[in-house]
């Protein structure tokens, strides 16, 4: 069974899109046609000092050109150094990574909260129903262009500069907007919330997690996530996010 | 030329081993490697019943290495026979059962239940240090480390390797100790305590507080501690401390090792155990070794 594979993908292409945001476009051989919405790659780093491969979502695929497009935010030295990199310098990189988005036929609402914004534009793009896609930013808006392209789209941002002025939960109430299933990615905070939303107004929701992770292959048992049903490894409660995951329906995990 | 070594009567195609916790019982990892390359498989610890593990964050990178506290979370040895070992046995690889438990029971109910199985080598760990009872426990007290040994030999039908703990005022001392218990093999250096605060959050790194260090950081510990045990006992030792090439592997049998497990390596790259066989097989060519076991001990 190959589902995943590790690749020297090649930068077709990168750029700050926002303060300390960088999009690239990588040519992958595999990645790019196994690939699917929600799903992640790790990327290693050359500098022998970091160990660890850097888990980042998928943003956009484009199966025809073989290539994938990730949308990260610069936290450490890690994706500084992959900030660093220009048009065809390679970069080793293992993945598609964990299970994806399920995709199904209801009028949904996608929620993207920050750095969790990019990783619902491939999911709006291959969802075929009616959808209304909710972005909230602390203040610098990215990636709105290619949202508008998908459906109607709503911000919020935390400073009141466009928008709604506070978070996505704050601009659904302000839009009235309803929908039967929840997509969602975000920081931990939102994720409660949104979670917490479902829950009051009976809705399916799906939510993606991130956690430290060390292996990225579901080998380490780093990045663990408590669960209501047994996991698939251990048979305790201790689902792992780089495997289960990293997207759970929101009622199976305890956030 | 001969790469096969011989540990306790075991006898390994190669010397590289994986290290316990870093390769799970290798089904993760067979996408990448292929199995049937490796000396042996050294399974991640597993103990008479399930475990949970620790709270997350459960690991941390440092400069130069990791921290980790996963606490050893394991599926227990039912399901171990039932799934782990058979998948393990479709391979032409050996086999290492990495023990755990929280008591002496803990551990000889474990080996009891291995008696039977196609396993090659148990390897006890006596040194985790993320787990309060068990673990380090025994690992840091020559009598209860001796005590364990005892009581797994007893039962064990395979060899037993006793896993060593690095966070010892003297090694060897312990080594000494597991030896004279009835040891077949000692193992070392399982990971160095270490802490990591985040200075903005004001809060440790990890949820356990503390970690086991692991990666290039703590190799040249491992180099030193390999080679003070190998002039302290005469059973054989699995070197094994951030290894993260065919020459660090190296290393460690010039120190006194008779095979090597690659452990934090995997995580900077799955496929490195089959490199650093390609790598060890390379330096036997260049500098014309016909058999490596010539290396084993060599640097006095």
């Amino acid at each position: 069974m190959t589902d995943k594979v590790m690749e020297n993908a090649i930068i077709i292409r990168q750029e700050e899109i926002a303060t300390d945001v960088y999009s690239m476009w990588l040519h992958t051989e595999e990645i790019a046609r196994l690939a699917k919405p929600g799903q992640f790659i790790t990327i290693y780093c050359t500098d022998g000092s970091r160990l660890l491969p850097r888990p980042i979502s998928i943003c956009e695929i484009d199966r025809m050109d073989c290539s994938i497009r990730i949308v990260y935010r610069v936290a450490g030295e890690g994706t500084k150094e992959f900030s660093a990199y220009h048009t065809g310098a390679q970069l080793r990189v293992v993945g598609p990574l964990g299970n994806g988005y399920p995709k199904k036929s209801k009028p949904a609402l996608l929620l993207g909260g920050g750095i969790g914004v990019p990783p619902i534009l491939q999911l709006a793009r291959e969802l075929d129903c009616e959808k209304k896609i909710v972005l909230g930013y602390r203040d610098e808006r990215f990636l709105e262009e290619e949202f508008r392209a998908e459906g109607d789209v709503y911000i919020a941002t935390e400073d009141g500069s466009f928008g709604t002025q506070g978070n996505v939960l704050d601009a659904i109430r302000e839009n009235g907007l309803t929908g039967e299933i929840i997509y969602a990615c975000g920081p931990m905070p939102m994720l409660r919330a949104v979670k917490q939303y479902a829950a009051e107004h009976n809705m399916e929701c799906w939510i993606s997690l991130e956690e430290r992770m060390a292996c990225g292959i579901g080998a380490c048992l780093g990045c663990v996530v408590k669960s209501k049903k047994k996991d698939g490894h251990t048979h305790v409660n201790n689902k792992r996010i780089c495997t289960e995951g990293p997207v759970f329906r929101a009622e199976e995990v305890d956030i | 030329m001969k790469t096969s070594v011989k540990l306790a009567g075991v006898t390994f195609k190669n010397p590289i081993l994986t290290a316990s916790g870093t390769f799970g019982s290798g089904q993760e990892y067979a996408q990448f490697v292929d199995l049937n390359k490796l000396g042996g498989v050294v399974t991640k610890g597993v103990a008479n019943v399930p475990w949970e593990g620790n709270p997350t964050p459960r690991v941390a990178e440092v400069y130069g290495g990791m921290l980790n506290a996963i606490g050893l979370q394991n599926p227990g040895i039912d399901v171990f026979v039932e799934r782990d070992i058979p998948f393990l046995s479709k391979y032409d690889t050996k086999i290492v059962v990495n023990v755990c438990g929280r008591s002496e029971a803990d551990y000889v109910e474990v080996v009891e239940r291995l008696a039977d199985q196609p396993v090659d080598l148990l390897e006890i760990n006596i040194s985790c240090p993320n787990v309060k009872e068990g673990g380090i426990a025994f690992g840091q007290d020559p009598k209860a480390a001796a005590a364990i040994t005892k009581a797994v030999k007893a039962v064990a039908k395979q060899p037993v390797v006793m896993k060593l703990s690095p966070n010892v005022t003297d090694i060897a001392y312990m080594a000494q100790a597991v030896e004279a218990a009835g040891a077949d093999a000692v193992s070392l250096i399982n990971t160095l305590t270490g802490m990591k605060i985040d200075v903005k959050k004001r809060a440790f790194a990890l949820a356990n507080k503390t970690g086991g260090l692991s990666g290039p950081a703590v190799h040249p510990v491992a180099v030193r501690m390999v080679y003070q045990v190998a002039q302290a006992v005469n059973i054989p030792i699995i070197g094994m401390g951030g290894v993260m090439s065919a020459e660090d592997a190296l290393e460690l049998m010039l120190a006194g090792a008779t095979a090597v497990s690659v452990g934090t390596a995997n995580f900077t790259n799955p496929r490195i155990t089959e490199e650093i066989i390609d790598g060890i097989r390379a330096f036997m060519a260049e500098e014309g070794v016909d058999d490596i076991t010539e290396l084993i001990g060599a640097v006095k």
